[in-house]
């Protein structure tokens, strides 16, 4: 399953990160070079395994649905980049 | 109290309880240990004013017989520990001037106990690296150099810091945390002891995610009972972490110094991998005698997927590394790089905040994730996963513990493996699996290659089974009486 700079192109942009076309060629290698070492795994007979969801003996724990911390708008917005009262100011997103 | 050298924490314990020293003169002369040491680029913040409120309390406590288990002792925090209005990077440009407004339950915990901070330590960026080279703020420097050479070499990654600050003696002991072997192969690199404990015993609350299913934190210490003695408070339950244990925490220092008379060791033959150095080798031939001399039976085991281990790994750490670090969009907190529409923003904040190791395990987290290709790579390295935690089962099965070798090298220089990511991620070998299956690891100096650097042993035990790898890892030290210090050259 080799990639090539068009696939890294579209992974690039799903995770949201702005890759410069000259680097795509590059980054493909790269990461072919990971993903060939990698494809050992299908040397694993992993028939009739269930995946891991789990790595210890626990189940998750359930609690009450009920509001366990109150609002402090203050302490929310204290690390934002842009604020207004008590708001994040983000990029318009509709015209 | 002027120097800190030869200090362990439990001596300072003990020295600070008959009034030998004050917490106050301790703080101090570790603060002036820090400046002295700037050349390691240990701490990415040091933290005078507060450290020296923190123990002028704890003299009060002190004063007042209100002393708690770790009352007065100077410790440094990986910075992936948030810290409550003490600025929190985790070794990014992406979290910026990040002041967390709340505290990771690991350090609340320490502090409870009377713990004083000194500084938050250098790291790989989002713990990703196995060098310390990733970090946004430089690498570390090993204090450690080969004999007769002046080359920088690296204390191991992610938690180089916390590794060259306790090997370096700027405090007497620090937090780390480890996904990969993150605690275990700085700690091996640097002369030091390094415990990750069984995946659910540390609240996960409070630092900065990595890949959730790995991550656990641990202490980097001086001696195995001062590593005891600090995962005996930073330990415990945590209803703010869903995955952490419901379980009692034993007092492990209670374990250092048991006998170990009896107990069955295992010796994995898959661990005998091409290339590793002859030393390596001889060092974990000696620990098995070392143990047998001590009472222990040494038997060989298998545990065949080893080898499928780190590739299993390089799927599962990327993936929810990829879905992890999606909440830094640059609108609540962090950097943001303004733009003409909200895409630009997201990506050119992520291009910007983000170096280069994070965003190609960003990339192949995304890659793996995506539709089809989910069932070719992602499932199937969870059932390769339980593969590799039923090896473990069925060795416990006749063994209480396994004894191997740390990493498959001893520190290498700063620059010697930046170029090949494979290269790199193959110093986890021995220590990758442990996470995988979520067990117990300890990593204890043994002894020093012919060039004169440390080399570890690491111990796996059972889930929740840290105890019995205190009694072995304390049998261990013993044996190998590892005084060696690095000489100073900063």
């Amino acid at each position: 399953m080799a990639i090539d700079a068009a696939t890294v192109k579209k992974v690039a942009n799903l995770a949201r990160i702005r890759e410069p076309d000259e680097r795509l060629e590059a980054l493909a290698a790269e990461l072919n070079g990971i993903l060939a070492w990698i494809e050992q795994l299908n040397e694993v007979d992993t028939e009739g395994v269930e995946p891991m969801t789990s790595v210890v003996d626990a189940k998750l724990p359930l609690r009450d649905d009920i509001v366990s911390e109150p609002g402090d708008p203050a302490r929310i917005l204290a690390n934002a980049p842009k604020t207004e009262r008590n708001f994040f100011i983000v990029p318009k997103v509709v015209e | 109290m002027t120097e800190t050298k030869g200090l362990t924490l439990k001596a300072a314990i003990d020295g600070l309880r008959a009034k030998t020293f004050s917490a106050e003169e301790l703080a101090v002369a570790h603060l002036n240990a820090i400046e002295q040491a700037r050349p390691l680029n240990a701490f990415v913040l040091e933290t005078p004013e507060q450290a020296l409120a923190m123990a002028r309390a704890s003299d009060a406590r002190i004063a007042r017989g209100e002393a708690g288990a770790l009352e007065g002792v100077p410790l440094g925090i990986k910075d992936l520990f948030c810290t409550e209005g003490v600025r929190t990077t985790a070794g990014s440009k992406i979290l910026g001037n990040f002041k967390p407004t709340y505290e990771s339950t690991v350090t609340a915990n320490l502090w409870r106990d009377g713990a004083v901070m000194l500084g938050k330590l250098n790291m790989d960026e989002f713990a990703m690296g196995s060098s310390n080279e990733t970090s946004a703020f430089g690498p570390v420097v090993n204090p450690w150099r080969n004999q007769g050479s002046n080359q920088a070499l690296t204390p191991g990654g992610s938690s180089g810091g916390s590794a060259t600050a306790v090997a370096a003696e700027l405090c007497l002991g620090a937090t780390a945390t480890d996904a990969g072997g993150s605690i275990r192969q700085p700690a091996a690199f640097t002369g030091t002891v390094g415990v990750k404990p069984t995946y659910g015993r540390c609240s996960r609350w409070g630092v900065v995610a990595f890949a959730s299913s790995l991550d656990q934190a641990g202490p980097i210490a001086k001696t195995v009972e001062d590593a005891a003695i600090l995962l005996t408070s930073m330990a415990g339950h945590d209803a703010k972490d869903s995955t952490s244990l419901n379980v009692e925490t034993p007092d492990f220092a209670s374990f250092v110094g048991k006998s170990v008379k009896g107990l069955r060791i295992g010796v994995p033959k898959e661990y005998r991998v091409d290339g590793m150095p002859s030393e390596i080798e001889a060092l974990w031939a000696q620990g098995c005698a070392w143990l047998k001399d001590a009472g222990c039976e040494v038997v060989e085991v298998s545990l065949p997927h080893t080898r499928f281990a780190l590739p299993a790994y390089y799927i599962i750490a990327p993936a929810e590394a990829s879905s992890n670090l999606a909440r830094y969009d640059g609108m609540r907190y962090g950097l943001r790089v303004d733009g003409k529409t909200l895409d630009d923003v997201y990506k050119d904040t992520r291009s910007e905040g983000f170096g280069d190791e994070v965003k190609r395990r960003i990339l192949i987290g995304a890659y793996v994730l995506s539709a089809g290709y989910y069932d070719a790579y992602y499932l199937k390295a969870q059932r390769v996963r339980q593969r590799i935690a039923d090896d473990f089962k069925t060795a416990f099965e006749s063994v209480d513990a396994l004894l191997t070798p740390t990493a498959p090298s001893a520190a290498f220089g700063l620059g010697d493996r930046t170029s090949d990511p494979v290269a790199m991620y193959l110093n986890d070998i021995f220590t990758v699996t442990v996470n995988l299956a979520g067990l117990p690891g300890m990593s204890v100096p043994a002894g020093l290659d012919e060039k004169g650097l440390p080399l570890g042993l690491q111990l796996i035990g059972r889930p929740l089974d840290e105890g019995t790898l205190f009694s072995l890892a304390g049998a261990l030290e013993q044996a190998a009486d590892f005084t060696a210090r690095p000489e100073r050259w900063w």
